[in-house]
């Protein structure tokens, strides 16, 4: 796992308190990890804050799972 | 109008995590005072507080991970944790959990808080200034909102009913619990879970209640002996932090279920100084009227009252309302016990007056009156007993509770014994 999805993963159990094994690839924020609207608005601010990038609302509102959150910052960051 | 009947209880405390550990040491005589370390307060007037008692939960001490989930705790302010906290307890112990649409629907919240999430408030105000708005969490707002205590208990227990919140400075928890009664006198709900929860002590709060000349600011290296109400020598008050609930039941849906009964809630009474932001007026007429209209409302007369748990804050304003208590009950001052348990655990602000209600009920169901403690040299000659230092053993079937406010808002609450 690359370092950045390393990073998305440890905020990702933080702030949703669920355990490490359930935060895969693919898992789904809201479906999958238990998050409410409120919680992914705050997921976003702490990518933003984590990284250093902007994540614009249009862009957050199509970033529903862990690896749409990785792919996001990997190309923001390239 | 339907009776109301007090059924469960729950307390967080200065003197501990639960009401049975919270009344047993106050009637042993601690106190809570110690001075502040969690934060500075090097350049604080006051640097004194009674905090509750954090710990593993053993002891009566209070462990924030048994009452909410760690990735919701950060999301709100203490106070709202507090009084999640004593709402569970206070349900538990009447052992109410409405599983049906029925009884969740008869079942209401209303809890109130003083000032409510003041250190969150002054938290995003620095991320504002230092990060942008970008950085406000989207939990800021729904976790400082006094209602959210309502809000979140309700959320938990599937209570459907009114969902309500008070918000009236120090008498907030009394208001609360009389309201509620009456919602269920009226027939909105059949049981409601009452009271205030309060967090209020942090640099803003300690920094503003000095500067309004509230806060006792000469005994910082002796602070149990800061809170001494009626004592000659008292110079403000301390303040306390917790949360204090119980649960509302009319009296037949009580019985039905065989709930214990703790006592009766007969009487409320309210009134308005309108006479200056933070101090009585100095005829305390404003705390006259609030006890008058409560006794009324009771059907009961000042010769009835065996205990009052007075609004006491060990500040200029005792003398007051002990000569408002003296004209209430004339004749009848010697066989009354009034004392003044923030003595032991400082001013709750905001969740004072249901603690206070909780205390009251308690001494009618022990038979007993808490002590004033550090009342070495009363102020003022009185032939009311003020329970000076220690417990008194007396009979107490009739208590009174008075809360009053910054804005001079009046909250008196009369609790009777219930006999079957």
């Amino acid at each position: 796992m690359s370092d950045i999805a390393e990073r998305v993963k440890k905020i990702v159990i933080d702030h949703l308190g669920v355990d490490a094994d359930k935060v895969v690839e693919g898992a789904s924020f809201i479906d999958d990890l238990g998050a409410d609207s409120l919680d992914t608005v705050e997921l976003v601010m702490a990518f933003e804050e984590e990284f250093g990038v902007e994540i614009p609302d249009d862009a957050a509102d199509s970033i529903l799972t862990v690896g749409d959150a990785v792919k996001f910052i990997e190309k923001a960051q390239a | 109008m339907r009776r109301v009947v007090i059924t469960g209880t729950g307390m967080v405390s200065p003197l501990g995590c639960g009401t049975e550990v919270s009344w047993q040491r106050l009637l042993a005589g601690q106190n809570a005072a110690r001075v502040v370390t969690e934060f500075e307060v090097e350049d604080l007037p006051a640097k004194i507080a009674c905090r509750i008692p954090v710990g593993d939960g053993s002891d009566g001490t209070f462990n924030v991970d048994q009452w909410m989930e760690p990735k919701e705790q950060r999301k709100v302010d203490p106070f709202i944790i507090y009084g999640v906290a004593a709402a569970e307890m206070a349900l538990t112990d009447a052992g109410w959990h409405p599983q049906t649409d029925e009884d969740q629907i008869a079942t209401g919240v209303l809890i109130g808080s003083g000032i409510g999430g003041l250190e969150g408030i002054v938290e995003a105000g620095y991320t504002l200034r230092d990060k942008g708005p970008r950085r406000i969490s989207p939990f800021f707002i729904p976790g400082r909102l006094i209602n959210l205590v309502s809000g979140q208990v309700s959320i938990r227990h599937k209570l459907r009913g009114p969902n309500h919140s008070v918000v009236t400075a120090c008498s907030t928890g009394a208001h609360a619990i009389g309201d509620a009664a009456r919602l269920i006198m009226l027939g909105d709900a059949d049981v409601m879970v009452a009271g205030g929860a309060e967090s209020p002590i942090c640099r803003i709060s300690l920094a503003g209640f000095a500067a309004c000349k509230a806060l006792s600011t000469q005994r910082n290296d002796d602070p149990q002996k800061a809170s001494r109400p009626y004592d000659r020598d008292r110079d403000g008050f301390v303040m306390g932090e917790g949360a204090g609930i119980v649960v509302l039941e009319e009296l037949e849906h009580a019985k039905a279920r065989g709930a214990k009964i703790y006592a009766e809630v007969v009487g409320y009474g309210l009134s308005g100084d309108a006479f200056h932001i933070t101090a009585p007026s100095e005829d305390g007429d404003g705390a006259f009227r609030c006890m008058t209209s409560a006794l009324k409302r009771a059907g009961l007369g000042a010769s009835d009252l065996d205990y009052i748990n007075a609004h006491g804050t060990s500040t200029m304003a005792d003398t007051i309302e002990l000569g408002a208590v003296e004209r209430l009950v004339g004749n009848a001052a010697s066989k009354i016990s009034m004392s003044s348990t923030k003595s032991a655990i400082g001013h709750l602000l905001g969740a004072a007056g249901a603690v206070e209600a909780i205390f009251s009920a308690l001494a009618i169901r022990d038979n007993i009156a808490p002590p004033t403690l550090n009342l070495d040299n009363p102020d003022v000659e009185t032939a009311i007993d003020l329970v000076p230092h220690t417990a008194r053993k007396r009979d107490i079937n009739v208590a009174l509770s008075n809360s009053f406010g910054f804005g001079g808002t009046n909250a008196s609450l009369v609790l009777r014994r219930y006999d079957a």
